[in-house]
């Protein structure tokens, strides 16, 4: 700006000679610099171009096809392609089964999130200092992190088996009648959800624990010397410290609650009556076994866009944690 | 009592008599059980004969003749060693390509200036957030297209680029001082070569732990390869084990289910058993994969 300022004023000084050579000589040198600075910036560009070719096909490119896979329909699979505008997400919008998988993950997302966020925190507050035994129990709640979700599904398929399953032998004799955990349309969205806080917990445990390095030993020593007890020094100390992990862990567990639905898939298929069916299983459903690709994208459209919000947060945590460029 | 009084030896002496962290100790220990139950049941019923019947498949306590019968039958109806070959080739096939890429992109980030860096940088992170997963459906077609369908390369190319990689790298690499490159560069060293020679051997611990996560997330990935593999004898391991479970379910047969989950689970939790330090302070610096 300041310059601009600077020309201008040149310019009311000698207004017959300057203007033509003002307006040119920069040019030129925009331009030269334009160019000399893009030969200095070929070797970064080579280096990333590997990276950006994939990323442009994979990421960049897969979000315009759903933008415009969205905006088209076919009448049969053999068909040719016609443009609806938004006929694809307003049919999607109508559609019971999404509102009724939006409703399932909104509850899902809740009901794993907070309960694995609550036990993660427990664990970590439990296990911080270091020594053998600790690290050992930190080693039995991290194992089911690194076992595929369909493995884990195959073994609670069997836990919560009617009568013989392993939650019916053992628990089951306490409660009056047995619940058909994954069978009963009003259970079984939550028997999903323990497989979830059983795997992830674990997981959530280690952000916490690198969380609580952080909290400085001596402010912990003057709460103990003015007499705090174990809540306040949690309640007043602790907890504030962690507050970019909650972030973080929340964000982490948001997004696994609409991508890491794998169980839905090997355990209830959606069922029973659509009572476990999630956004990302509606998806794979109307591409996968109605050939739909045009509601398939626009519901994965509408996904895309309710994440954004959470994107923007997580953008903002996630420049800070890698430094900015 | 002595052994509470042992873990709690270097606690600040002010909290030693405190209750409530004890009483949270015992939650979380409780818990910790609780958490092995179902690996304790596959392996039990991985042992357990047919004979025992379906009334006892629940029992925790193992069986007194313990049958290698289940483990047999699973290697024998599913495939599982073609599985386990085609998830091994599509762990390393990703990993090595992203090696290649997130080495070159990692360095370009650490150590050059570039017009548009600030703008490179956030398309880059623009990857951690659109998880690859919600994209299933325009990346299956782009995968058709390519002619890559029920492929193994189809399953991987998605991965190719990681912008996690290439964050971990440049941090890597801006720690190594420049003296060392500076010193290579009077010596006529080209850029790949201060790369491979300089950069790439003292970052070693970023790639391995850049290795732990890319292989475990991979190892566990589901959805996308059922989209994208047809054919039966591509099928990776969680695929494999997914229609394995559907057959065995139907006839009953836990046992043997127990066994084919061991035979997935079991490669991962014994590296991590044995490098157990190694993949958390991985999964710490993990975040999103």
């Amino acid at each position: 700006m300041r310059s601009i300022f600077g020309r201008h004023e040149m310019s009311f000084a000698e207004p017959a000679a300057l203007p033509v050579a003002t307006s040119a000589a920069p040019r030129l040198h925009v331009l030269k610099r334009f160019t000399s600075s893009f030969k200095a910036s070929l070797p970064a560009y080579l280096l990333l171009l590997p990276s950006l070719i994939f990323l442009a096909l994979f990421t960049y490119g897969a979000m315009g096809r759903v933008v415009i896979d969205a905006l088209y329909q076919r009448a049969t699979p053999k068909a040719p392609v016609r443009f609806v505008g938004l006929d694809n997400i307003s049919a999607v919008l109508a559609d019971p089964a999404f509102t009724g998988a939006v409703v399932n993950n909104l509850i899902y997302a809740v009901g794993t999130a907070v309960p694995s966020i609550a036990l993660a925190l427990l664990f970590a507050l439990a296990l911080a200092r270091t020594h053998a035994v600790n690290s050992a129990l930190r080693a039995a709640l991290f194992l089911p992190v690194l076992i595929p979700m369909v493995a884990a599904s195959a073994l609670f398929l069997f836990i919560f088996l009617p009568n013989v399953g392993l939650l019916d032998y053992y628990i089951g004799r306490l409660l009056p009648v047995l619940p058909n955990w994954l069978g009963d349309p009003d259970i079984a969205l939550y028997a999903i959800m323990i497989i979830t806080i059983w795997k992830n917990a674990g997981y959530y445990m280690l952000f916490f624990l690198a969380g609580l390095q952080a909290v400085p030993e001596d402010v912990m020593e003057a709460a103990h010397l003015d007499g705090a007890g174990p809540y306040m020094r949690l309640r007043h100390i602790i907890l504030p410290e962690l507050k970019p992990t909650f972030l973080f862990v929340t964000v982490i567990a948001i997004l696994n609650a609409v991508t890491q639905v794998d169980h839905v898939f090997v355990m209830t298929q959606g069922g029973p009556s659509n009572s476990t069916n999630l956004v990302l299983f509606y998806i794979y459903q109307q591409a996968v076994e109605h050939y739909d690709i045009g509601k398939a994208s626009a519901a994965t459209l509408l996904t895309l866009a309710a994440l954004m919000g959470l994107t923007a947060l997580s953008f903002r945590t996630m420049a800070n944690r890698e430094g900015g460029p | 009592m002595k052994l509470i009084d042992r873990l709690y030896k270097d606690a600040p002496l002010a909290t030693r008599g405190e209750i409530t962290p004890k009483l949270g100790f015992a939650l979380t220990v409780l818990l910790a059980i609780v958490w092995l139950i179902p690996f304790l049941w596959m392996v039990v019923a991985t042992l357990r004969p047919a004979s025992d019947g379906i009334n006892a498949m629940a029992e925790l306590m193992p069986s007194l003749k313990p049958t290698l019968d289940n483990v047999r039958d699973a290697w024998e109806i599913g495939d599982f060693p073609r599985y386990t070959i085609n998830t091994t080739i599509i762990c390393t096939g990703i990993l090595l390509v992203q090696f290649v890429t997130i080495t070159l992109a990692g360095f370009a980030f650490a150590r050059l200036d570039f017009a548009g860096k600030t703008l490179i940088f956030y398309l880059f992170l623009m990857q951690l957030m659109l998880v690859p997963v919600l994209l299933i459906v325009p990346n299956l077609s782009l995968v058709a297209q390519l002619g890559l369908y029920d492929t193994l390369t189809g399953v991987m190319m998605p991965f190719f680029a990681s912008a996690f990689g290439t964050f971990l790298m440049r941090q890597a690499f801006e720690a190594i001082p420049t003296e060392l490159e500076d010193a290579a560069l009077i010596d006529g060293a080209s850029l790949l070569q201060r790369i491979r020679h300089i950069y790439v051997p003292l970052s070693m611990p970023s790639f391995s732990a850049f290795a732990i996560i890319s292989v475990t997330s991979h190892w566990n990935d589901f959805l996308w390869p059922l989209m994208v593999i047809n054919s039966p004898d591509k099928r990776p391991l969680t695929v494999g084990l997914s229609v394995f479970t559907k057959t065995a379910e139907g006839t009953q047969a836990w046992g043997t289910i127990a066994a084919g989950t061991l035979m997935v689970v079991a490669p991962l939790l014994v590296v991590f058993l044995i490098f157990q330090k190694r993949f958390i302070s991985s999964f710490v610096t993990s975040g999103i994969k």
